[in-house]
């Protein structure tokens, strides 16, 4: 019975959840809050694993909402990639959470709250089969990512979040006029329907709906943080919290994900005159925000900085990748997604870490007194700058291997290796230059004193070892993602599925 | 009647983009008002223009399309919603900071620190 409404569930519990966060508690509200939030969590987990398993079974799970069948009502359309994605953020979500438990909830009030409506947001935005629905989760997930962005307070945040509640309102009026445009076009929104669509468009019309979608285009590069609209991205994550930062490694990709649904279903290659209108852009952008990445790295003098950078450059990876546009490719770029979230999420938090323990020099690249637990951050430091910077043997090396391997060099794809192996060079002396002199050339004398809790270090613990749980079973993940990359490129099936699905 | 209407969806985003490349929040946020005025307006002409039509198929000769209706009774809510956060923002933000600059560099070294 509750196998129907699976589609839902990991969007409405996340919800409750938050409803009941919300209530008042009580004088000493905020242990019985975390124990929803935990509880939510680790059901938001489970059950996106059956989601998982089921979509594995059927191909696809399409749910008419309130029973309106498409394309008149609106439907969650949940095909491998998007259950793929909604596990990554359920797993993602719950050390972040654990790690947030620890006190990190106390800095501004409903952080709990905040936490789950965030995950809600985006784990509709990967489910849903809907433009104008995706829009809504997009405004959903941002309302949270504005307050929790602000978490904690402070000038420095105050100005940032500013930043990005301006930008992202900008981005939510442009997606109106895209969604619009493609609407008046050709009078539906569901995104199966907008796929068959589009291919009957000519002339005028097709030049209206290229209009949209590239304005589309605009909203989720916003989203993802693709030069030249990157520029928010690395002041938001280097100021807030880490915990905040450490749940938004997921929130780039879902700009990544927006992209690679749209611009594969709908503008993909079934859709005659208006066929891949995003891909060259894609590609250029996509290899001019790794190098706008590289130069950030090499000139940041901050760690948080610096993570902030290296995910620019991944999203950069990521786009390029996917712009090259066949199933290999976005097989091994969607292994390197599962790869760059974690371990941006594990490096934010130990960033955080570190600028606890070390006191007053906190993240900032310099010299400074010994930590209290200094040689466990250094292990972990050394385990994460190897996986980020894609060293062997742990799975940024194996991403990396994937993304040339599928790109094996030819005519275009040679720039590709060019800006992968070069990132990867930079990449390398930043993130040692920023290990060294943190940890390795520390000031003689005592140690500092504040120590944080072992749940904390257990949390990121969890996050590097998902690296390399990773490592070991790439093979069956990296022929999973072939899968998914499969079912994206065949496009005749989502209408066939969608359209006749929704009527039962 | 459709070049009225254009004409205003027209103007107002030539008057809010204007706005919003000003260099203070508040013209900003007015700006961004502006901007999602006229893009409520213009999700409502997606569905064409009809005079005295119910959203009803089969009740009329002519009949508007209810879509666009909705969407944008949903774009009101949470275009009103973010409105009135930015503008939260902003006065606090003057408050903390002092001006009501957008990109006003002050002496501690932002970011980079």
């Amino acid at each position: 019975m509750w196998q129907q409404h699976l589609a839902i569930l990991p969007i409405l519990v996340p919800l409750f959840a938050a409803l009941l966060q919300l209530l008042p508690w009580g004088d000493r509200p905020q242990p019985k809050r975390r124990a929803i939030g935990l509880l939510a969590s680790i059901l938001t987990l489970v059950l996106s694993i059956a989601l998982l398993i089921q979509v594995n079974q059927d191909q696809m799970i399409v749910y008419a909402l309130g029973n309106w069948s498409a394309p008149f009502g609106i439907v969650l359309m949940v095909d491998k990639l998007s259950a793929l994605m909604m596990l990554i953020t359920a797993i993602l979500a719950l050390p972040v959470l654990i790690y947030g438990c620890y006190a990190e909830d106390n800095l501004g009030s409903h952080f709990q709250a905040l936490f789950q409506f965030q995950i809600m947001g985006i784990m509709g935005a990967f489910a849903t089969g809907d433009i104008f629905n995706l829009f809504v989760f997009f405004e959903v997930l941002l309302i949270s990512s504005y307050a929790l962005l602000m978490h904690g307070g402070g000038k420095f945040r105050l100005r940032t979040t500013l930043h990005y509640v301006l930008l992202n309102l900008l981005g939510s009026a442009l997606f109106l006029i895209g969604i619009g445009t493609l609407y008046g076009v050709t009078g539906t929104l569901n995104m199966a329907d907008l796929a068959t669509q589009i291919q009957q468009l000519t002339g005028d019309q097709a030049a209206l709906a290229k209009a949209g979608g590239m304005m589309l285009l605009i909203v989720f590069g916003i989203k993802a943080a693709i030069l030249p609209l990157h520029f928010w991205l690395p002041q938001a994550y280097s100021t807030t919290t880490g915990v905040v930062a450490a749940l938004f490694a997921i929130m780039t990709k879902v700009g990544v994900y927006a992209i690679v649904r749209v611009y594969t279903l709908i503008f993909g290659p079934e859709a005659n005159e208006l066929a891949f209108i995003a891909h060259d852009w894609l590609w250029v952008m996509g290899l001019i925000t790794m190098l706008a990445g590289a130069i950030g790295i090499l000139g940041a003098r901050d760690l948080r900085l610096l993570v902030a950078y290296l995910v620019v450059i991944s999203i950069g990876t990521l786009i390029a990748t996917y712009s090259l546009n066949d199933i290999a490719t976005t097989g091994a770029m969607l292994f390197y997604l599962i790869h760059s979230t974690f371990i941006t999420g594990a490096l934010f938090l130990l960033a955080d870490l570190i600028a606890f323990e070390r006191g007053k020099t906190a993240s900032r690249i310099v010299s400074g007194k010994k930590m209290a637990n200094h040689s466990t951050y250094s292990v972990m430091f050394l385990v994460a700058a190897i996986a980020i910077i894609g060293l062997p043997p742990l799975s940024g090396f194996v991403g990396k291997l994937f993304i040339l391997e599928s790109a094996s060099p030819n005519g275009t794809s040679f720039w590709l290796w060019g800006a992968v192996l070069g990132a990867t060079l930079i990449m390398l002396i930043s993130v040692t230059r920023a290990g060294s002199k943190m940890l390795w050339h520390t000031l003689s004398g005592k140690p500092n004193e504040q120590s944080a809790p072992l749940g904390k270090r257990a949390a990121v613990i969890m996050l590097l070892a998902l690296s390399l749980t990773m490592t070991i079973f790439a093979n069956p993940i990296r022929s999973y993602t072939t899968d998914v990359a499969e079912q994206l490129y065949d496009i005749q099936q989502y209408p066939s599925r969608v359209l006749t699905e929704g009527e039962k | 009647m459709e070049t009225l209407y254009s004409v205003t969806v027209g103007v107002l985003t030539a008057c809010s983009v204007f706005l919003i490349l000003r260099g203070r929040s508040f013209p900003v946020v007015v700006g961004i008002t502006m901007l999602s005025y006229a893009v409520n307006l213009f999700l409502f002409s997606t569905g064409r223009l009809t005079i005295d039509g119910a959203p009803i198929y089969g009740t009329q000769e002519t009949y508007a399309d209810p879509l666009p209706q909705a969407l944008v009774l949903t774009a009101i809510v949470i275009g009103f919603a973010m409105t009135a956060y930015s503008i939260i923002l902003a006065v606090r933000a003057r408050g903390e900071i002092g001006t009501d600059e957008v990109n006003q560099q002050d002496n501690s070294t932002e970011g980079n620190r």
